[in-house]
C-alpha cells in the first residue's frame, strides 16, 4: 500500500502536472480547499510554494473542529463541569469556549476528560465505568458519523445504559450550497473532500455543476492527486463545461458507501445545525432519531444550546467561507497563536489558520 | 504474588531488605555498597557535565526496552551530549503501593544491565513508596555526572552557517512504539524502541572530530523540536531535506494510521550532530561502523537566512516551515 502511495508522490510526475497547470491557467484561479486535510496536505508536501501565484487557495468549511459552533463548545464545556466522563477526539481539547476556557483547562480543574481514537473506544470507557455517565462528543462530517452510528447500535443492542452521544455531526454539501448563495464569495472551483466522499459518493455534489456551473473534483490527499484535481478544474473552467468528477477512484466509489449510509440512516435524522461563522444551515446536521433517544446526550442529560456571543475580533467565520486568508485576520500571529488560540481555526490540526502559522515560510 | 507495601519506604527493616536483596543485588558496586548518606566520588577533574531526568513511561515494558533501561540510557545520553564520558548515576524510585515485587525486580535488573552496558555506576539512590493512586505504578529519576572530554564542549548554541546536520539513524521508533502499545490504541506493528546508550559512540566522535559544534538527542518532541531549539539557541536556520531523513516504513505506516508526524516522535537512542561540512564524511564513517548508528544520514545544512527557523524542503522541491508543536500530538478526527 505504501509503495502504491509513493507513486502519488513521485516528484517527476508532479513536476509535469505543475508545468501543465502553469501553461493552462488563464488569469486568476480561485479554488476552495473544502477539507482542512487538503489545506494541510498542500502545505506539507510543499505544493503551496510550488503552485503559481495566480492559483488562489481559499479555505473551506471542511474542518469539523473549526465549524463547531460556539454554542456547542459552550454546551460541552458546561457538561464537563458536571459529574460525567467526557470522551472526545483529541482535536477538541484545546478549542476555546466563550471565556477562552477549554477542555484541557477543565481537565486540570478536575473534569474527567478522556481522549479516544474512536467512538467505539468511548463505548469501552462506558463499559469499564458502569457507575459513571460517559458522554462522547460526536463531532465530524459524513466520514465520522457512520462509525458513531455503528457504536450507538452496539450500545443499544448491548443495553449499555451509561453511554451518551452529543451529536454535533454536520453534512458537507448543504454548507457548499450556502457558500455559493453568498454574493460576496468568489470561487472558481471546489476541491472536494476525499474522506467524506468515500461515504456519500458523487451524487450529493452534482448540484454544484448543474445549478451553479461550478467545476468540482473529488480528490485524494497525495500531491499528485491534488495537482491532477487542480488541472481538471482549470480545464473545466477554460472549456466552460463544469462537471463534478471523481478523481479519487482508488478510495471513492461513485455511489459512495451505501452500507455506511444505511447505518447512519438507522440511527440519525437530518436536522438543522449551527455552523461557526456561517450560522444555522437547514438540514445540515445529524441528530439521534427517536429510536435512540435514550442514548441522546441532549435529551438524556437535558442539554440545550444557548446563545453565546461570538468571540470579539475572531474572523474564523470569514476564513471558513474563503472570504479572507488566515493571515489577513487582524488577530493572526498577534493575539491568536497556537499557544493562545482565539478561534478554532488556530487550534485544530486541520484548521487553516494553524496550517498557515505552522507551515508558511 | 509479593507486593510492595508502604513499609518498604519507611526506612525500617523492610526498606533495608529491599535495598540489600534487590538494589544491591542488581546495581551493587563498591561505592553503592557502602550505603553512606552520600556517594564518595573520585577520579574526576576538569569540567564536568551533569543532567537529570524523571521517567514516567506507560507502559512500563515495551518492545526494545522498559522504564529501567530507559532511565539509565536517557540520562547517560544527556550527559554524553556535552561531549562527556558519563561516570556516575543517582537513582530515585517513587513506587505506588501494591506494585508487584516481580515487576520491580525486572525493572531493577534491567537498570543494572543497562548501567553495565553504558559503563556507568549507580552510586546513590532513594526509594519512596506512596499510597495507591499517588503515582502511576513507578516513577524513576536518575541524575548523571560525567567528565567532559571534548574541548570545547558541543552545545546547542554553537551551530554556524555552513555546518551540516547529521542524524545517527531512523526517527520516531521509540515514540511510535510507546504510542502503539498504550492502552486503547493497540495495533499490530513490528516497531521497537531504539533505547540505547550513545556514550561510546559519542566518545569516538568527539575524540576524533574536535570540530563538532552540536550534539543533541532528539528525545521528547523529536527531531523537529530539537532542531527548532538549536535554531533558536544558535540564531541560525536549520534547512533539512525531507527525503534524506531516515524513517522506517513501519513507522511511516503507523504514523499515517494514527495521524502523527514521525518528526515529532521521541527517540531514545539517536543523536543529532552538527559540524563543519568538511568533517561530515569522517563523522558518517565513524557512525556507520557503530551498530547503533548504521543508518545515519546527512539530512540538511545550517544557514543564516531565517534565524530561529527550521525549513523543510519536501521531495517535490517545495519549502515549508517545520515548527515546534504547541503541546503533545493529539489524535485527530478524520
Amino acid at each position: 500500500m505504501l509503495n502504491l502511495l509513493n507513486k502519488f508522490k513521485d516528484p517527476e510526475l508532479c513536476r509535469n502536472i505543475l508545468r501543465q497547470i502553469e501553461a493552462e491557467v488563464n488569469g486568476q484561479f480561485k479554488f476552495m480547499e473544502v477539507c482542512g486535510t487538503h489545506t494541510v496536505a498542500i502545505f506539507q508536501s510543499g505544493l503551496r510554494s510550488l503552485l503559481p501565484e495566480n492559483i488562489i487557495h481559499l479555505s473551506g468549511p471542511g474542518c469539523p473542529v473549526c465549524v463547531t459552533h460556539e454554542s456547542e463548545v459552550a454546551a460541552y464545556l458546561e457538561l464537563a463541569e458536571k459529574d460525567v466522563i467526557i470522551t472526545t477526539f483529541g482535536d477538541l481539547m484545546r478549542v476555546p469556549g466563550p471565556d477562552r476556557k477549554n477542555l484541557k483547562n477543565a481537565q486540570a480543574e478536575g473534569a474527567r476528560v478522556k481522549v479516544v481514537y474512536s467512538a467505539f473506544d468511548a463505548l469501552k470507557v462506558a463499559m469499564e465505568n458502569p457507575q459513571d455517565k460517559v458522554v462522547f462528543l460526536g463531532i465530524g462530517f459524513e466520514t465520522t458519523a457512520p462509525t458513531v452510528a455503528a457504536t450507538l447500535k452496539i450500545a443499544k443492542e448491548q443495553k449499555i445504559n451509561n453511554f451518551y452521544v452529543l451529536s454535533f455531526h454536520k453534512l458537507v454539501p448543504p454548507a457548499l450550497k450556502v457558500l455559493l448563495e453568498d454574493q460576496d464569495t468568489e470561487i472558481d472551483g471546489f476541491l472536494l473532500p476525499g474522506h467524506v466522499s468515500t461515504i456519500i459518493g458523487l451524487k450529493p455534489y452534482l448540484f454544484l455543476a448543474s445549478e451553479y456551473q461550478m467545476p468540482a473534483v473529488i480528490s485524494g490527499f497525495e500531491p499528485l492527486d491534488i495537482l491532477q484535481a487542480i488541472l481538471l478544474m482549470i480545464r473545466q473552467k477554460n472549456s466552460g463545461q463544469p462537471e463534478v468528477v471523481n478523481n479519487y477512484k482508488r478510495a471513492v466509489a461513485d455511489n459512495g458507501n451505501p452500507r455506511a449510509r444505511q447505518v447512519m440512516d438507522e440511527v440519525f435524522e437530518i436536522t438543522d445545525a449551527s455552523w461557526r461563522g456561517i450560522g444555522t444551515i437547514p438540514q445540515s446536521g445529524l441528530g439521534l432519531n427517536e429510536d435512540y433517544e435514550q442514548l441522546d446526550g441532549f435529551k438524556a442529560l437535558d442539554i440545550t444550546l444557548r446563545d453565546v456571543p461570538p468571540i470579539p475580533g475572531c474572523r474564523c467565520g470569514d476564513v471558513l467561507k474563503g472570504k479572507i486568508r488566515p493571515d489577513e485576520c487582524p488577530l493572526f500571529k498577534k493575539a491568536c497563536t497556537p499557544a493562545s488560540p482565539v478561534g478554532p481555526c488556530m487550534v485544530s490540526t486541520e484548521g487553516s489558520c494553524a496550517a498557515y502559522f505552522k507551515y508558511m515560510v | 504474588m509479593k507486593k510492595i507495601l508502604l513499609d518498604y519506604g519507611s526506612g525500617g527493616k523492610a526498606s533495608q531488605r529491599l535495598i540489600s536483596e534487590l538494589f544491591l543485588k542488581y546495581l551493587g558496586n563498591e561505592r553503592l555498597n557502602r550505603l553512606d548518606d552520600a556517594a564518595f566520588l573520585s577520579g574526576m577533574n576538569g569540567p564536568l557535565a551533569m543532567s537529570t531526568d524523571s521517567y514516567t513511561v506507560d507502559p512500563l515494558f515495551f518492545p526494545g526496552g522498559d522504564i529501567g533501561s530507559l532511565a539509565v540510557h536517557g540520562t547517560v545520553n544527556d550527559v554524553a551530549m556535552l561531549g562527556a564520558r558519563p561516570m556516575f548515576l543517582s537513582c530515585a524510585f517513587i513506587i505506588e503501593e501494591g506494585l508487584e515485587m516481580d515487576l520491580l525486580e525486572k525493572i531493577v535488573a534491567s537498570m543494572g544491565e543497562a548501567a553495565k552496558k553504558s559503563s556507568v555506576e549507580i552510586v546513590t539512590g532513594d526509594t519512596k513508596v506512596v499510597p495507591k493512586g499517588a503515582v502511576d505504578k513507578i516513577f524513576i529519576n536518575t541524575t548523571g555526572i560525567g567528565q567532559i572530554v571534548a574541548n570545547p564542549a558541543p552545545s546547542g548554541h554553537r551551530a554556524r552557517p555552513g555546518d551540516v546536520i547529521i542524524v545517527s539513524g531512523t526517527m520516531g521508533d521509540h515514540g511510535l512504539t510507546i504510542l502503539s502499545h498504550r492502552q486503547g490504541i493497540a495495533f499490530d506493528s513490528n516497531v521497537q524502541s531504539d533505547s540505547a546508550p550513545l556514550n561510546h559512540l559519542i566518545l569516538k566522535l568527539v575524540q576524533e572530530i574536535p570540530e563538532i559544534h552540536v550534539l543533541r538527542d532528539p528525545t521528547r518532541g523529536g527531531l523537529a523540536t530539537t532542531l527548532n531549539e538549536i535554531a533558536q539557541q544558535s540564531q541560525v536556520e536549520c534547512f533539512i531535506f525531507e527525503d534524506k531523513i531516515p524513517i522506517r516504513e513501519e513507522v511511516k505506516g503507523g504514523c499515517s494510521f494514527l495521524g502523527l508526524d514521525p518528526l515529532y516522535l521521541a527517540n531514545e537512542g539517536k543523536l543529532i550532530c552538527i559540524l563543519p561540512e568538511n568533517q561530515a564524511e569522517k563523522a558518517l564513517k565513524i557512525m556507520r561502523s557503530d551498530p547503533l548508528a548504521k543508518e545515519c544520514a546527512l539530512i540538511g545544512q545550517v544557514k543564516a537566512e531565517r534565524p530561529g527557523k527550521v525549513v523543510l524542503q519536501t521531495p517535490l522541491g517545495g519549502h515549508r516551515l517545520l515548527d515546534m508543536l504547541e503541546g503533545e500530538q493529539l489524535p485527530r478526527i478524520c
